[in-house]
């Protein structure tokens, strides 16, 4: 049994948030610059222009890329082996991100009652926080903050089998097609495949967690990344809509068995400014 | 990219009979920051025949919630929410003399048809380049609804923010026509 300490795993989620928010990780930005290349649309070129000098101006200034600094989703990987000291875990978690919010200067977007007073908590607490048991003695903690313009264009579909393939196909260019400008194209795309219906949608956000240009591992899920990424860049949305080819940056697709009498399809979109970071303790 | 027009606000008639869909502008003067919350507590404002927070005659409101502004900056990262929550709300504001909005994303057909029939025009700027956008506003006054926080109503005086014409009042649709004009069968 390891011991971590509570103190830390508030410290690390604070400082994620804060390095998640003011930085585009290089893999994001990358895939815009190679976009800002090959785009054929001057408008859509000069929002992708405009997209890597904001993230420019935000890491130096420290402002963050965009005002939206999402909800706090956290991902606990926790080793069985481990052991939390000196404090409750989620007290631990929901104390870096009301760090991280407040003195960050990251706005608070979360507010209590979803259908009524929707007070505003005023430190982006409570995080959503999803835990898994895995093995070894570490905690693998992965922030992501998210936001709303995206998730909002989110999408469940539970297909039945003979949807088969091309079910995925259209559902989720018709999911990117509808959004339009909403989710802040270039979007990466997060497909959730199997499962039941909590699970595909969590399927669909980690795959928002994998670096872009990585593909599953899978060649059957890798191929149908590539497919959908190239049909998704046919739809002429483009950057922020105003028409191109650059609609998504990334498709990634992830899998799980399935009850015989189902298929559920999560689509969970992220914006350009894919924001996540990770850390070990 | 065509050269963007310089406007200055507000807005006239003239200006808008100018603009067209796909024109890049930069506007020069006042704004008003409202989302969500804000646009309710106004639709009741005007259920309960109450003042406004402000003159909606000539002005923009821009879909907007900023982050906190560090020490020594007028404002945080300052970029467009999504303007179709707004919707059940436009229209009445801009039979009221809104002439402006500045957002991001398509609106429905009811905001559509008020751009034309009052003449006013949507503007669409870049989401998620909110740390670019605050360099384009240099003073910010919350003028109503504080409580309401990052949704309070703002005033914004900007210089040469930068944004794109989607809907004008001729009809004119930047997201209908950009993505017609790129789309590729498959």
């Amino acid at each position: 049994m390891r011991d971590i300490e509570a103190r830390a795993v508030t410290e690390t989620v604070a400082r994620l948030f804060l390095e998640a928010n003011y930085h585009l990780t290089d893999d994001v930005l990358s895939a815009l610059k190679n976009a800002e290349k090959t785009e054929e649309s001057p408008a859509g070129k000069e929002v992708l222009r405009q997209i890597i000098r904001n993230a420019g101006i935000a890491a130096e200034r420290q402002i963050p890329l965009c005002q939206d600094c999402g909800a706090a989703v956290v991902f606990l990987e926790m080793g069985q082996d481990a052991h939390i000291v000196g404090g409750d875990l989620t007290a631990a978690v929901n104390e870096g991100v009301r760090q991280a919010y407040d003195q960050g200067y990251l706005r608070k977007s979360m507010v209590t009652q979803p259908f009524s007073n929707r007070i505003n908590t005023n430190d982006n607490t409570p995080a959503i926080i999803y835990e898994e048991i895995v093995a070894g003695d570490k905690l693998k903690i992965t922030v992501v903050p998210k936001g709303g313009g995206a998730e909002n264009m989110s999408r469940l579909i539970m297909l039945t089998p003979s949807a088969g393939r091309q079910g995925i196909i259209d559902n989720v260019l018709k999911t990117v097609d509808d959004a339009g400008s909403n989710p802040c194209p270039p979007v990466i795309v997060g497909v959730g495949i199997g499962g039941t219906a909590e699970k595909a949608m969590l399927l669909a956000k980690k795959a928002l967690l994998r670096k872009v240009g990585e593909h599953n591992a899978d060649p059957e899920a890798a191929e149908l990344e590539k497919e959908l990424l190239q049909k998704i860049n046919a739809l002429g949305i483009g950057p922020m809509g105003y028409g191109g080819r650059t609609t998504a940056l990334a498709v990634n697709v992830e899998v799980f068995p399935v009850h015989i009498a189902g298929m559920p399809l999560a689509v969970n979109l992220n914006c350009h400014s894919s924001r996540h970071k990770e850390a070990i303790l | 990219m065509t050269m963007p027009k310089v406007i200055n606000l507000p807005l006239t008639d003239k200006d808008i009979a100018e603009l067209r869909t796909g024109d890049n502008v930069l506007l020069n003067g006042l704004i008003y920051a409202a989302r969500d919350a804000a646009h309710k507590k106004m639709a009741a404002a005007l259920d309960q025949g109450q003042p406004l927070p402000f003159a909606l005659q000539g002005q923009a409101i821009y879909y907007m919630g900023p982050t906190p502004s560090r020490p020594g900056y007028p404002i945080g990262a300052a970029g467009p929410t999504s303007s179709y929550r707004m919707d059940i709300y436009a229209p009445r504001l801009i039979a009221a003399g809104l002439k402006g909005m500045i957002g991001k994303g398509q609106r429905t057909p009811p905001v559509l048809e008020a751009i034309k029939k009052y003449q006013a025009v949507y503007f669409g700027a870049i989401g998620g380049a909110g740390a670019l956008i605050s360099r384009s506003i240099v003073q910010a006054e919350i003028i109503a609804y504080p409580e309401l926080g990052a949704e309070a109503v703002r005033k914004l005086a900007v210089e040469n923010f930068p944004a794109t014409v989607i809907n004008d009042i001729y009809g004119g649709d930047l997201y209908r026509e950009g993505k017609a004009k790129y789309r590729i069968a498959v």
